[in-house]
C-alpha cells in the first residue's frame, strides 16, 4: 500500500474516521505528475505542441484574459481571507497530508502569481502579501497540484464566499494548455471524441457489434428481445451515455438496465454513433471552446436523428455539463419536446416511471446485497435532478430503495453535498498517478468500511462512469472486492420484471465473448484500452 | 498643522476607499459569468438566492457548516464590528438618532467582543498548523491593525479619555468642508491614523471579500439552467460565427 508511506495512520480495518486529520507532510505529493500530452495531442486541440519559449509572458497574458472572461476567477482570486475553513475539506489532502492539497493552498499556487502581476500590493510588496513570480518551478507545481484536484467542489461548499477551487484548477489547466503543457490523458481523449465521437475511439462498426452482442446476451438471459438501437432516425429519445457503458464493468450492466427500462416504458429510443459519448473532458481542462465543440456534436446528432428528447446515462461530470452547460453551450434546444426536461437524467426517467407505477420489480433479486450509495461529486454539487433542490440525492436513493430491500447510508458528513470525490475525477483517472488516486479514495473507502463492518453493507452503487472505474481499481487496496461497486441501473436491471415477448423465440446463438469483439475492432493497443476503460 | 494633516488624511482615505471599492465592484459586476455554476443544492428562484445570500452574509452559514471555531470567532468579530460602527455613527450625525443613542452601551461590550474574536482568529494562525501554513505576513498584519484599532479605541474609553465633543466637531466639520481643531491626544491620533490606513488598504487587500461575496457565482446564481438559457456576451459571439 503506497498509501501509508508518509503518514502514520491505522489500517483501514480499524474503522478509522473518514475525516481524520493527517499530519502535514510538505512536498509529499510533489512528484505526482500525470504524463504530458504528446505534441500531436496538443496540436489537435489547437494548443502549442510543447512548452513555448515565451511561456512566461503567454501564461500571464492568458491569466489576464481569463480575469476578463470569468467572474468566478476574478472574484475568487481577490476574496480569500485565508480563514482556513477549507483546509481540511479536500479528499486529496485528507489522504496525503500534503499541504499544497489544501484547497486554499492549491489556489495560492496561482494566486501568488496573480498578486505579483495584477495587484498593487503584489507589485510593490510581494513578500508581505505572499506574491511570487512565475518561475519554471511554479509552473511545474501548477502542473502537479492542479492535476491533484478533481474539481469536485467540496471545498466550495464550506468556504464562506463559495470560493470554488475547481474554477481555479480549470483556469490553471487552461493556462498550462496555452503554453504547451497539456496533460496526455485529457487531451488525447478529447482528440478521439472530435475524430470518432467517443472517448474510447470506438468506431461505429465496433459499437454496433457490441450492442448486438448485448442484445443477444439479454435475450438469452431473459427470453425478452430488449433492443439497443443505434442511429435510428425518428426515434423519440436519444440516449447519450458515457462510452464506458459500452464495455466496462459494472458500467455495461447499467446500460442493460437503461435498455430494459426503455423497453418496459415502450418508448422508441436510439444511441448515436456520431455522439456516442456523454463525457466532456473539455470541462476538466477548462476550455469553453472545446467543451462547446463536444456539446455541439450532441446537438447535431439530435437534429440529424430528429429525436424529441435527450436522456443522459449515468455519468457525473457529464451530467454537470449536460444539466448546467448544454443549454448555454449548444442551446437553445427548442426543437425538442418542451414537456420533458431538456436534458433528462436516466434516473429522472426511471424515477418518473416508478412514480407512475409503470414498472414492476422483484426486489428479492437484489437480496444478496446490502447497498449503500456514493453521491458523485459533480451530480451532488454542480447539478440537480427533478424539481426540488436536492433531488439529485433523493431520486437515485428512491430508485435503489424501489429495487432493493437492503439499503444503508454512509456517515452523514460523507454523503450528499458533503460527499467525497471517488479520487479519480477531473481528468485524474489515469494509471501513472495511481498513488494520488488511492489517497484521494481513502475518505470514501473509510466511510464505506464503517457501514460494511457495522451494518453489513456489501455493495456500493454509483451513477458515474469515472466513480465506477476508479472504485473497481482501488477497492481491492482497501480490502473490498472489485465487484462491490455497482451501477444504479444494474440494480434496476436485476429487479425489473420484463413483459414476456409477444411472439416467442430466442435465437440459439452461442456468443461467449461480449466484450473482446468490440475492443478488437476498435484496434486499441493494450494501453489505449486501459485508458478507454478509465475514460469517463 | 496637525488638524490640517488629519483632515487631508481623511479626505484622502475616503476618496481611496470609495473610488477603490467602486472600481472593484464595477469590475466584478462587468466581468461575465459565462456558465451556470451555483454550488448545489441551490435555490431555483431569485428570491431563494436572496435568502441564501442573506444567510451567508448575516449568519455565515457555510462557515458554520465548516468549522465551529472559525465561525465563532469570525462571526463574533464581524457582528461586534457592526455594532461598534453603529456606535460611531454619533460622531457623524447631529442630532443623534435615537436608535444610535440606544446602541451606545452595547457598543462598548462589542468593542471587547471584537477584540476577543480577532485574538481568537489570530491564535489559530499560530496554533493550527494548517492555518499557519497558509498565513502570509499580511494576514498577521491585518489582524494586528484591526486589533490595534480596537485597543486604541477601548483605551480612549477606559484609560486616556479624549475630548469627544471636539472629535465630533472635527468630523462634522470635515463633512461640511469646515475644518475644526482636532484634540492632540496620542491615543486618538493613533486610533485615527490606523483607521485611515485601514480605509486606504481596503480596496487593495483581502478585505475585498466584503463586496466579493455578493458576486460569487457559486452563491448568487439561480439553479435554472435547463429552464433558461444563460449566455455571456463573449460566448454569444461564438454562436453567431459561421461554421460551428
Ligand atoms: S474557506 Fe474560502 S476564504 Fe477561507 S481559506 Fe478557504 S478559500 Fe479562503
Ligand atoms: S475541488 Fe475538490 S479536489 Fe479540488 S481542491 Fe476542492 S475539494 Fe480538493
Amino acid at each position: 500500500m503506497a498509501d501509508a508511506d508518509t503518514i502514520d495512520r491505522p489500517e483501514a480495518t480499524d474503522l478509522p474516521d473518514p475525516l481524520e486529520m493527517p499530519k502535514l507532510c510538505p512536498g509529499a505529493m510533489a512528484g505526482s505528475t500525470p504524463y504530458p500530452a504528446k505534441p500531436d495531442h496538443n496540436k489537435a486541440l489547437g494548443f502549442p505542441g510543447e512548452l513555448v519559449d515565451d511561456w512566461h509572458d503567454r501564461a500571464i497574458d492568458k491569466m489576464g484574459e481569463l480575469l476578463g472572461k470569468y467572474r468566478s476567477f476574478r472574484v475568487y482570486l481577490d476574496s480569500c481571507v485565508k480563514c482556513g475553513a477549507c483546509t481540511d475539506k479536500c479528499h486529496y489532502f485528507l489522504g496525503s497530508g500534503d499541504p499544497k492539497n489544501m484547497p486554499v493552498a492549491r489556489q495560492d499556487l496561482l494566486r501568488k502569481v496573480y498578486r505579483r502581476h495584477f495587484t498593487l500590493a503584489g507589485k510593490y510588496f510581494p513578500k508581505l502579501v505572499g506574491a511570487a513570480d512565475l518561475t519554471e518551478d511554479v509552473l511545474d507545481d501548477w502542473y502537479s497540484y492542479f492535476h491533484q484536484c478533481s474539481q469536485c467542489r467540496r471545498c466550495s461548499v464550506f468556504c464562506p464566499y463559495g470560493i470554488d477551487t475547481a474554477e481555479i484548477s480549470m483556469a490553471a489547466r487552461e493556462i498550462l494548455d496555452t503554453v504547451g503543457k497539456g496533460q496526455k490523458y485529457c487531451n488525447e481523449i478529447l482528440g478521439k471524441v472530435h475524430k470518432i465521437g467517443n472517448n474510447l475511439g470506438l468506431p461505429e462498426p465496433a459499437l454496433e457489434a457490441t450492442l448486438e452482442d448485448l442484445e443477444e446476451d439479454i435475450e438469452e438471459e431473459t427470453g425478452v428481445p430488449v433492443k439497443l438501437p443505434l442511429n435510428v432516425e425518428g426515434a423519440d429519445i436519444l440516449l447519450i451515455t458515457p462510452s464506458a457503458d459500452f464495455f466496462a464493468e459494472p458500467h455495461i450492466d447499467g446500460l442493460i438496465g437503461y435498455a430494459k427500462v426503455f423497453h418496459q416504458a415502450g418508448v422508441s429510443w436510439t444511441l448515436s454513433s456520431y455522439a456516442s459519448e456523454a463525457a466532456n473532458f473539455a470541462m476538466f481542462i477548462g476550455s469553453y471552446d472545446q467543451m462547446r465543440e463536444v456539446a455541439l456534436r450532441i446537438r447535431k446528432a439530435a437534429l440529424d436523428l430528429g429525436v424529441k428528447r435527450i436522456v443522459v446515462g449515468e455519468c457525473g461530470h457529464a451530467w454537470r455539463v449536460a444539466y448546467s452547460f448544454w443549454n448555454t453551450l449548444a442551446g437553445p434546444f427548442d426543437f425538442l419536446d418542451p414537456n420533458y426536461p431538456i436534458p433528462q437524467h436516466i434516473c429522472e426517467f426511471t424515477y418518473d416511471l416508478i412514480q407512475k407505477g409503470e414498472l414492476t420489480f422483484d426486489k428479492s433479486k437484489n437480496d444478496h446485497m446490502t447497498l449503500t450509495f456514493h453521491d458523485s461529486c459533480n451530480v451532488s454539487r454542480a447539478s440537480r435532478m427533478g424539481d426540488m433542490p436536492g433531488g439529485q440525492f433523493e431520486i437515485p436513493r428512491a430508485i435503489i430503495k424501489a429495487v432493493c430491500n437492503n439499503y444503508v447510508d454512509m456517515a452523514p458528513d460523507t454523503i450528499r453535498e458533503s460527499t467525497f470525490c471517488c479520487g479519480g475525477g477531473g481528468g485524474l483517472l489515469t494509471d501513472e498517478i495511481m498513488d494520488i488516486r488511492k489517497k484521494g479514495a481513502q475518505p470514501r473507502m473509510r466511510a464505506l468500511r464503517q457501514v460494511a463492518d457495522e451494518n453489513g453493507v456489501t455493495h456500493m452503487a454509483a451513477i458515474c462512469a469515472i466513480c465506477k472505474t476508479q472504485f473497481t481499481k482501488v477497492m481491492p487496496e482497501f480490502g473490498f472486492d472489485r465487484e462491490s461497486i455497482v451501477s444504479v441501473h444494474q440494480l434496476v436491471s436485476n429487479a425489473i420484471v420484463l413483459d414476456p415477448p409477444q411472439d416467442a423465440g430466442a435465437p440459439e446463438e452461442d456468443d461467449e465473448d461480449d466484450v473482446p469483439a468490440a475492443v478488437e475492432m476498435a484496434q486499441e493497443s493494450e494501453e489505449a484500452v486501459q485508458a478507454a476503460a478509465e475514460e469517463k | 498643522m496637525l488638524t490640517t494633516a488629519y483632515a487631508l488624511l481623511f479626505y484622502f482615505a475616503t476618496i481611496v476607499l470609495v473610488a477603490g471599492l467602486a472600481w472593484r465592484i464595477y469590475e466584478y459586476a462587468t466581468v461575465p459569468a459565462p456558465l451556470k455554476i451555483p454550488t448545489t443544492p441551490a435555490p431555483t428562484t431569485r428570491r431563494g438566492v436572496i435568502f441564501r445570500m442573506g444567510r451567508e452574509v448575516v449568519l455565515f452559514e457555510s462557515l458554520f457548516k465548516s468549522n465551529k471555531w472559525i465561525w465563532l470567532f469570525g462571526w463574533l468579530f464581524h457582528v461586534a464590528l457592526a455594532v461598534v460602527i453603529l456606535r460611531h455613527l454619533r460622531y457623524f450625525i447631529e442630532p443623534v438618532w435615537s436608535w444610535v443613542v440606544f446602541v451606545q452601551p452595547f457598543g462598548v461590550y462589542a468593542g471587547f467582543a471584537m477584540v476577543v474574536g480577532l485574538l481568537g482568529l489570530w491564535a489559530r494562525r499560530f496554533l493550527v498548523p494548517r492555518v499557519r501554513y497558509i498565513s502570509a505576513p499580511s494576514d498577521h498584519l491585518m489582524l494586528a491593525l484591526i486589533v490595534a484599532i480596537g485597543l486604541s479605541g477601548l483605551g480612549m474609553k477606559f484609560i486616556a479619555r479624549t475630548d469627544i465633543v471636539a472629535v465630533k466637531a472635527f468630523f462634522l466639520g470635515l463633512m461640511r468642508f469646515d475644518v475644526q481643531p482636532l484634540p492632540a491626544d496620542p491615543a486618538l491620533l493613533v486610533h485615527l491614523t490606523l483607521v485611515a490606513l485601514l480605509m486606504i488598504i481596503f480596496p487593495f487587500s483581502k478585505l475585498l471579500h466584503a463586496p466579493g461575496v455578493f458576486f460569487s457565482p457559486s452563491r448568487n446564481q439561480v439553479d435554472n439552467p435547463r429552464e433558461r438559457r444563460h449566455l455571456a456576451a463573449w460566448a454569444a459571439r461564438m454562436d453567431r460565427q459561421p461554421g460551428e
